[in-house]
């Protein structure tokens, strides 16, 4: 059985009288270790498949099964403190912006997880792992303001993976950065995706970090052309 | 870390805004911790002021007089006597603060003027009488050298009539025995100044009243009723009462209105800083959107978010308070000089007093005020959608 597996995901968005159906019967599924790269024009449904299957929005219809545990079903709207405690054990998250707190130093920001999940606290060793993964260990004391680009999304990388999740949902983690910048991340979340064994799923237009991906989903008005 | 430091930090943000917003408190908490502090000065003086006038209620044995002119009128007769075990009983009474008994008595001076008077004489207990006429001032001498001593003191006017000075020797008519002049008292305008007292022991031993009693002076504890008290003293068999509550009553009538114009202005300052903190805060969630969105997709549920905000702005509160308080405190001599310019006839002593409960009592109110004000904004950004604020390009 695969490690996610999505039926029929539909997602439908009313905008006045007119229903825009985001995401239209998307079925595919994700293996331990496999990483995905989604990818579409704006507006295809990227970033709706991502947030249902990171468990940030209820689909309208389908089922979505992680690690044998059936998530969504026809029908079913789970509230969002049941969404939050999914995804507290599953998910990390990387976005386009990188979202650290200013007035948090890079420590602080990449154990912002902990703060409200009190099961992660004092957990150093992972700390530590991380770190120095991402080459971070000389910038625990900085602020985000006194980081490079590159750093900063490092940090938020470092804040996805602190509480060991099994998927990283990643979007466009290198729409900020510069070449060189970009090509830094995605070496990295091949070393991680190979060290870790970790999940990715990469929301992207960037062709070459795209390349990355075991399979390729590519989105066009909510539906998946090559699942 | 946790999420009160991360509130912490958050304050830091905007650092102008959190400091503007942190003077807006100071500024209602100095205002509410100085009325409420002159709320409490004032009133304490009035009563001060009040017991100041002497005995709230005198109680004296039924058809005896209790002024000397009423006793001069008679001839220095009349006097009635109360037993010494229902005066104690009066006394040691739940809502008695002060008691001290008293012993009238009038004699016939025949070398009084050209066709003699009547000199009133008023034993009264040294321990007990001055501190409950703190009023009485002295022209010279002072008061008794000890209970036991065999000593007078004289009104302004017996002392004129009798021409003696502190430290003069003087025969009582209708005793054979000698008296010290311990001391004279200043004029005040009542009986008091044809008075001559001497203590109490004596003043029954020399008359022969042993055991005797004309009155019983009495103050009551601030909360006590007083008007109940003398229901309670009505029912006793032959006392009469002689009150001052309606006079106490009428000041304390016109305290309590102008307590409801202060606290009304207190109330003022406490929206002032309530809306304050809301404008605020709710301001803050606005700016933090998306970032509130990004810490509830890594893990934080709307309580987290509700209670981190929540902090923030009891934080905010909390110094604003604590500020204002030392304000307060810091400049009370001030705000007392102010009340005195604008109220000239502002009863004597502190008007302002800023005391624990008053100071707890403005911490608490302005904080919780604050937080009040907060739970909007906190409710607000708990409900933010990650979903909403990290949406990018699609």
């Amino acid at each position: 059985m695969a490690f996610i597996e999505a039926k029929n995901l539909t997602k439908i968005y009313t905008r006045g009288a007119e229903e825009i159906r985001a995401l239209d019967k998307a079925s595919f599924t994700v293996e331990r270790g496999e990483i995905i790269a989604v990818t579409g024009a704006s507006g295809s449904g990227k970033t709706t498949l991502v947030n249902v299957l990171g468990c940030l929005d209820n689909p309208a219809s389908g089922s979505l099964t992680i690690d044998g545990r059936t998530i969504f079903e026809d029908g079913v709207n789970l509230s969002e403190t049941a969404l939050t405690k999914i995804r507290r054990g599953i998910f990390g998250y990387v976005f386009q912006k990188f979202f650290l707190l200013p007035t948090l130093t890079v420590k602080e920001n990449i154990l912002l997880p902990a703060v409200f999940q009190p099961g992660l606290r004092a957990n150093t060793a992972r700390l530590a792992e991380v770190l120095r993964l991402l080459g971070l260990e000389k910038r625990i004391q900085h602020l985000p303001g006194q980081l490079s680009g590159g750093e900063m999304q490092r940090t938020a990388l470092a804040r996805a993976l602190i509480n060991n999740p099994a998927v990283l949902i990643a979007d466009e983690p290198t729409g900020s950065l510069d070449s060189k910048r970009s090509a830094e991340i995605k070496n990295l979340l091949l070393e991680l995706n190979q060290k870790q064994k970790l999940a990715i799923i990469l929301v992207t237009h960037n062709p070459e970090l795209a390349a990355i991906g075991h399979k390729k989903l590519e989105l066009k008005d909510g539906s998946i052309h090559n699942g | 870390m946790n999420i009160f430091q991360v509130a912490c930090k958050n304050l830091l943000r905007r650092k102008t805004r959190t400091l503007f917003t942190i003077a807006g408190i100071m500024l209602s908490a100095w205002v509410l911790v100085t009325l409420l502090g002159f709320n409490r000065g004032y009133e304490q003086s009035l009563n001060e002021n009040i017991e100041g006038m002497g005995f709230q209620i005198v109680l004296t044995a039924k058809g005896c007089p209790y002024e000397a002119a009423t006793l001069m009128l008679k001839g220095g007769t009349g006097l009635r006597y109360m037993p010494e075990a229902l005066v104690r009983d009066v006394a040691g009474r739940e809502a008695v603060a002060a008691a001290t008994e008293m012993l009238m008595h009038a004699e016939f001076d025949p070398n009084k003027g050209e066709n003699g008077g009547t000199t009133v004489y008023l034993g009264i207990d040294p321990q007990t009488y001055p501190a409950m006429k703190p009023y009485l001032q002295f022209n010279q001498g002072g008061w008794f050298s000890a209970d036991s001593a065999v000593e007078i003191v004289l009104g302004y006017e017996a002392a004129e009539l009798e021409q003696r000075e502190a430290g003069d020797m003087m025969l009582l008519p209708g005793s054979e025995q000698e008296f010290r002049v311990a001391g004279v008292l200043k004029r005040t305008g009542t009986q008091d100044d044809g008075m001559i007292f001497l203590p109490l022991k004596l003043a029954q031993n020399i008359f022969n009243k042993t055991g005797r009693l004309t009155m019983l002076g009495l103050r009551l504890k601030q909360e006590a009723d007083q008007s109940v008290f003398e229901e309670e003293l009505y029912s006793l068999p032959d006392v009469q009462v002689v009150s001052m509550a309606q006079v106490k009553n009428t000041i304390l009538s016109l305290v309590a209105s102008a307590k409801v114009i202060v606290l009304s202005i207190a109330f003022i300052a406490f929206l002032i800083a309530l809306f304050g903190v809301l404008n605020t805060i709710l301001m803050s969630v606005f700016e933090r959107f998306q970032e509130i969105g990004i810490l509830k997709s890594i893990g934080a549920l709307p309580k987290d978010i509700f209670l981190m905000v929540l902090s923030e702005t009891a934080l905010l509160c909390a110094l604003g308070s604590l500020a204002g308080i030392i304000l307060a405190y810091l400049f009370s001599g001030l705000s007392e000089m102010a009340v005195r310019y604008f109220l000239p006839f502002a009863p004597n002593g502190r008007l302002i007093i800023l005391d624990w409960p008053t100071t707890a009592l403005a911490f608490l109110s302005i904080t919780l005020a604050g937080i009040a004000g907060g739970v909007y904004p906190s409710l607000r950004a708990a409900a933010v959608r990650p979903l909403d604020s990290i949406r990018s390009v699609d």
